[in-house]
């Protein structure tokens, strides 16, 4: 399937060296990440080596080389965030699901990510759980919203 | 050239427009600290260590900056070191300064950087954070180490491994602090694209890439690659009677300073445990089961796999014995199967010990099993092969066999068929770039993909076996749309007429139906081939391995001199695979020529032969490699000198040959390793390597080329030369008085300046397509063929750790819709079966092998079970490209799991 999805991306494309970054931004947004083997593709359909590709795709924050986690957890570190304690709120997400951030868990349960400005300081600090937003954050209620969660074998699989 | 005048540091200076500061600053013993600069690269400007300050106050980059007529340069300077000297220090902070334990130490560029600006190194690492040494050493490539932790991030190895090798590997990832070089998917370098050449080892200004063996050689001496037929200019680093390091001769217009793993990492073989050190005579069944038979091997320290049907004998004992077996099957009894890795010394005293000696014709080498049918097109079309004089284009017709390789620079369209050249002739492979580079347009015709097809302007894809019909094709767009050269074709073609008549035969709707290459695709290629001027063909043993591989070499003349390219010496390119494979032939190890080619059935030319030899010659043309084989099968061969190869496996049907060998009452076998067919010898006589003998080798463009002696021979061994000359002379002939291989080239010389010249017209040949010889039906629906492994070479590299570990595992390729067609999955092992046999291995699904092909990444040896190849009727050469076969499922293969991982990402990048 992920197959068809990268044939039927690149067949819009022309197979021009400029066309890397959008091809890959429109790769990651079917995919949600960039596969090995889409990125080989990718490198064949504009005649670039494997590892020009593997290169612009590590410089550009946006861009991740491996598979996000079905839950994808975000710890805003905007200023307001910041400044109530976010950082402690991460460390506790970061021991309740045994990740590091940018990382993702070896079976593909949870991302631990950060992110600049969710967008609701008044709600500061705040985290995103998927698509939801969970405000006021203490590091109980965050401990309590991960009670139990996170695979403690370790396995993990960093950015 | 243009001069310009400036001054640096005081001094004033002459150098020539378009110079850089920084170079005129290094040719003239200046120093200023550079980093990201190399000398064979374009600059970079990415360290910004190698600031200047000019008169101006201007600071620049020296290493991108070019002179200019009254510049004033500084180098150094208070102003200058408070911006440079930041630079550098935070270079060193982010460096694991480990130096004393460094194995670049006293050749690293930061070292002296360091020194030179009088740097404190430990007061630097404390005030500013601590270098992040925690990335884990890269050591997956057995012969060199990537340590990101002292990696500078100069770029150079990017731009080698871009520029210079052509790869491009490994590029920058990340960024900012996170920043390193790295491989696709950040995997280990053994795991990439990369090709192990060491290029970018060699490059790498500090510790971060470096060589496992850092040993420094005493002296270096010249020498050629013992590997492939492009034959590198190599300097082997000696030191105490070893080998410990090679380097590219970089004056060499062969290699221009490259080489491959082969040239580069494969030497070690040559102090290999398992040399040949002593003679060995076989033991007979009785002395076997004495208890002590072994003893003798073991006393004299050999370890040799596969020798416990011998014992050690003396040099004299063992000659003794060859020499009075010799006696008893002289003229057509005895056949000598000469060796494509020896010197043209070495092979002009076997085939004349052959023939003065014994008194036989029958003599070839493995060439035999892809080169002669290009030997046989090039004498019947009336193009000299071999040794030519004059390297002069389109001067003296026909044109030369011999061409400057720097010349393939200059092509402006090279056509590639039936070769994996990147694989099978690394340099060339990089030349071929080079040249698409510099504008050629690059033709390839391969059935299956290869590192060319992937630059290629057109690829064409013929099913594998119809090459004929496609090329000819092409000559019928040429004739039809009248691009040949009518100037020319009246003047030196005997039969152009006949021939446009013929070409007619092969409309391109026709071919198209034959080999499945669009005709539009056919037409184009012709006409960029047609166009091209010079246009240069180089071909391999896809073309020549067929039961009508002298057509298919014809064809592709047939296309050089439509076009008139005949006149150019880079037009016709057949490529010899091993490293004096087109010596052996010139040298007269063939069944029906003498040295340069000059026909045994020719009488003149045998009573010239004699008098030149002084001795009677035996009239009758010899066998050729594989009707040796027959005639030993068949008891009418007795006896077989076997020199540095090894039929047992190399020549199908294997099962046939070994049977032979059994049969044969006497079976010498002179090597460096013991191999199968050694295990059938009855005395074994070790053979000095390529680095304990002087000669010389001629590579594939037809350059001859000189090899100095590095070491003593290893143990007892002797040159082979000097073996078959000592028994020669036991054996009471004259002729063999040779103190040196000089005094052997001096007689080859003489030799040759005797023959007389040929030169004639140009043949074009009419020619029919009829299908392979072993073609698919219902029960063998695929064709097998081959490929190549980068890592694999002859039992060479076989001895050389490093190689074996880097040669990918054996795999058929197989197109997923035919695996589905015959139930098999990924990593399944499974069982091919062909009319003549069935051999078991892994299958690897892979969407680059076209549907109806399926691919084995071996040599040949395996793949001889499945054949029981026809031969070509003109060369004598068997078909041993292709073969129809059925795969059979078995069972999961367990080696599956283990490499999934990479498997999931295979593929070319
Ligand atoms: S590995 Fe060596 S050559 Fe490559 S960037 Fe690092 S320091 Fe430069
Ligand atoms: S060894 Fe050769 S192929 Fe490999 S990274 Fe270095 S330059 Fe590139
Ligand atoms: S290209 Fe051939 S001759 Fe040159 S180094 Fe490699 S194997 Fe040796
Ligand atoms: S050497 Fe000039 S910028 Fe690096």
């Amino acid at each position: 399937m992920e197959e068809e999805f990268v044939d039927r991306i690149l067949a819009s494309y022309k197979g021009e060296r400029n066309e890397l970054v959008p091809i890959l931004q429109e790769v990651q947004e079917n995919l949600g990440y960039l596969p090995e083997k889409a990125m080989i593709d990718i490198a064949r359909f504009l005649g670039v080596p494997g590892s020009h590709v593997y290169s612009v795709a590590s410089f550009y924050a946006q861009f991740r080389t491996l598979p996000l986690g079905k839950t994808r957890v975000a710890v805003c570190r905007g200023t307001a965030c910041h400044i109530r304690g976010a950082p402690l709120i991460l460390h506790e997400i970061e021991d309740a699901i045994h990740l590091k951030e940018g990382e993702t868990s070896g079976d593909l349960e949870y991302t631990l990510e950060t992110v600049a400005c969710i967008g609701c300081c008044a709600l500061a600090p705040c985290i995103k759980v998927n698509m939801d937003v969970a405000g006021d954050m203490t590091p109980e209620k965050a401990k309590e919203l991960f009670k139990g969660n996170g695979n403690s074998n370790g396995g993990n699989r960093g950015e | 050239m243009e001069r310009v005048a400036l001054i640096i540091d005081g001094q004033e200076i002459r150098t020539r427009r378009g110079a850089t500061i920084l170079e005129t600053a290094l040719e003239n013993k200046i120093y200023i600290p550079h980093l990201c600069y190399h000398p064979d690269l374009k600059p970079a400007g990415a360290c910004r260590v190698c600031l200047v300050e000019l008169d101006s106050g201007k600071i620049v980059t020296s290493c991108r900056t070019p002179v200019r007529e009254g510049m004033v340069v500084k180098t150094k300077g208070p102003e200058l070191d408070n911006v440079r000297r930041p630079v550098i220090e935070m270079i060193v902070a982010n460096h694991h300064m480990d130096c004393r334990n460094c194995l670049k130490k006293g050749q690293c560029a930061l070292q002296k950087i360091t020194a030179y600006m009088k740097i404190d190194k430990k007061g630097i690492q404390q005030d500013l954070r601590l270098p992040v040494t925690g990335l884990p050493v890269d050591d997956s490539n057995p012969f060199f180490i990537r340590d990101h932790n002292k990696c500078v991030l100069c770029g150079i190895c990017v731009r080698t491994c871009h520029e210079i090798a052509k790869v491009s590997a490994v590029d920058f990832a990340g960024r900012g602090d996170n920043s390193k070089i790295a491989a696709f998917g950040d995997r280990a370098i053994a795991a990439s694209q990369c090709v192990s050449c060491g290029e970018c080892v060699i490059r790498c200004p500090v510790g971060a890439l470096v060589l496992r063996n850092p040993e420094k050689p005493l002296q270096y001496i010249k020498s050629v690659c013992p590997y492939c037929g492009v034959g590198c200019g190599i300097h082997l680093g000696v030191r105490d009677d070893r080998i410990v390091h090679v380097r590219a001769d970089a004056a060499s217009t062969v290699n221009s300073g490259n080489l491959c793993v082969k040239g580069r990492f494969g030497i070690g073989f040559v102090h290999s445990p398992d040399r040949l050190k002593e003679p060995m005579v076989r033991v007979t069944l009785k002395q076997r089961s004495a208890p002590d038979a072994m003893r003798p091997l073991k006393n004299a320290g050999i370890r040799v796999s596969g020798s416990e049907h011998f014992r050690v004998a003396s040099w004299e004992e063992a000659l003794g014995l060859v020499a009075e077996n010799l006696k008893k099957y002289k003229r057509d009894e005895f056949a000598l199967i000469a060796s494509t890795r020896c010197t043209n010394e070495d092979d002009y005293v076997a085939q004349k010990f052959a023939r003065v000696v014994m008194g036989s014709n029958h003599i070839d080498t493995s060439a035999r099993l892809y080169y002669s049918p290009n030997i046989a097109a090039f004498r019947r079309t009336g193009k000299c092969v071999g040794f030519i004089p004059s390297q002069e284009d389109s001067g003296g017709f026909p044109g030369a066999a011999g061409h400057n390789p720097e010349q393939i620079e200059q092509a402006g369209c090279i056509l590639v068929a039936g070769a994996d050249i990147s694989r099978s002739h690394p340099v060339l492979g990089l030349k071929i770039k080079n040249s698409v580079d510099h504008g050629a347009r690059l033709l390839v015709i391969s059935p299956n993909e290869n590192d060319l097809c992937r630059i290629a302007e057109k690829w064409l894809t013929p099913y594998a076996g119809t090459e004929l019909a496609l090329i000819m094709g092409m000559c019928n767009v040429i004739v039809e749309k009248e691009l040949f050269d009518s100037a020319f074709t009246g003047m030196y073609c005997r039969n152009f007429e006949e021939f446009r008549e013929s070409a007619g035969d092969f409309s391109l709707g026709r071919v198209e139906r034959i080999t499945g290459v669009a005709r539009d695709l056919i037409e184009e290629s012709a006409r960029i081939y047609a166009a091209g001027k010079p246009a240069a063909i180089f071909w391999g043993s896809g073309i020549t391995q067929y039961a009508r591989g002298t057509d298919n070499v014809h064809a592709l003349i047939n296309l050089a001199i439509l076009t008139a390219n005949i006149k150019y010496s880079l037009a016709l390119n057949p490529l010899s695979e091993q490293s004096n494979a087109l010596g052996a032939c010139d040298m007269g190890c063939l069944p029906d020529y003498y040295l340069c080619y000059q026909p045994v059935g020719d009488r003149d030319i045998r009573e010239k032969m004699e008098s030149l030899w002084d001795c009677k010659l035996n009239p009758d043309p010899g066998l050729t490699l594989t009707e040796i084989i027959d005639a030993a099968l068949a008891e009418r061969i007795k006896a077989l000198y076997i020199i540095g190869s090894d039929p047992a496996l190399t020549v199908a049907p294997s099962k046939k040959v070994q049977a032979a060998l059994k049969k044969a009452k006497f079976i010498i076998f002179q090597d460096m390793f013991i191999n199968e067919t050694a295990k059938y010898a009855h005395v074994v006589l070790p053979a000095a390597s390529f680095a304990e003998k002087e000669g010389t080798l001629i590579n594939t463009d037809g350059k001859t080329q000189a090899m100095e002696r590095a070491l003593e021979p290893a143990g007892n061994s002797r040159p082979d030369w000097a073996i078959m000359s000592e028994l020669a002379k036991r054996m009471q002939s004259k002729g063999f008085e040779f103190g040196s291989a000089d005094d052997i080239l001096s007689e080859i010389l003489a030799v040759i300046g005797n023959l007389p010249e040929r030169i004639g017209r140009f043949k074009l040949f009419p020619l029919q397509y009829t299908p392979p010889a072993d073609t698919t039906d219902t029960d063998y629906p695929v064709i097998l063929t081959s490929e190549r492994d980068l890592y694999t070479d002859s039992v060479m590299s076989e001895k050389v750790e490093g190689m074996r570990k880097l040669r990918t595992e054996e795999y058929v390729f197989i197109n997923p819709r035919d695996a589905d067609d015959f139930d098999i999955s990924d990593g399944e092992t499974v069982r091919i079966i062909s009319r003549h046999g069935a051999i078991e291995t892994e299958a690897r699904l892979t969407g680059t092998t076209p549907s109806g092909l399926v691919v084995m990444n071996r040599e040949k040896e395996k793949i001889n079970q499945l054949l029981n190849p026809v031969l070509d009727a003109i060369s004598g050469t068997p078909e041993t490209k292709i073969c129809a076969v059925r795969l059979e499922k078995i069972r999961r293969s367990k080696k599956r799991e283990k490499r999934s991982k990479v498997s999931a990402a295979g593929g070319h990048v």
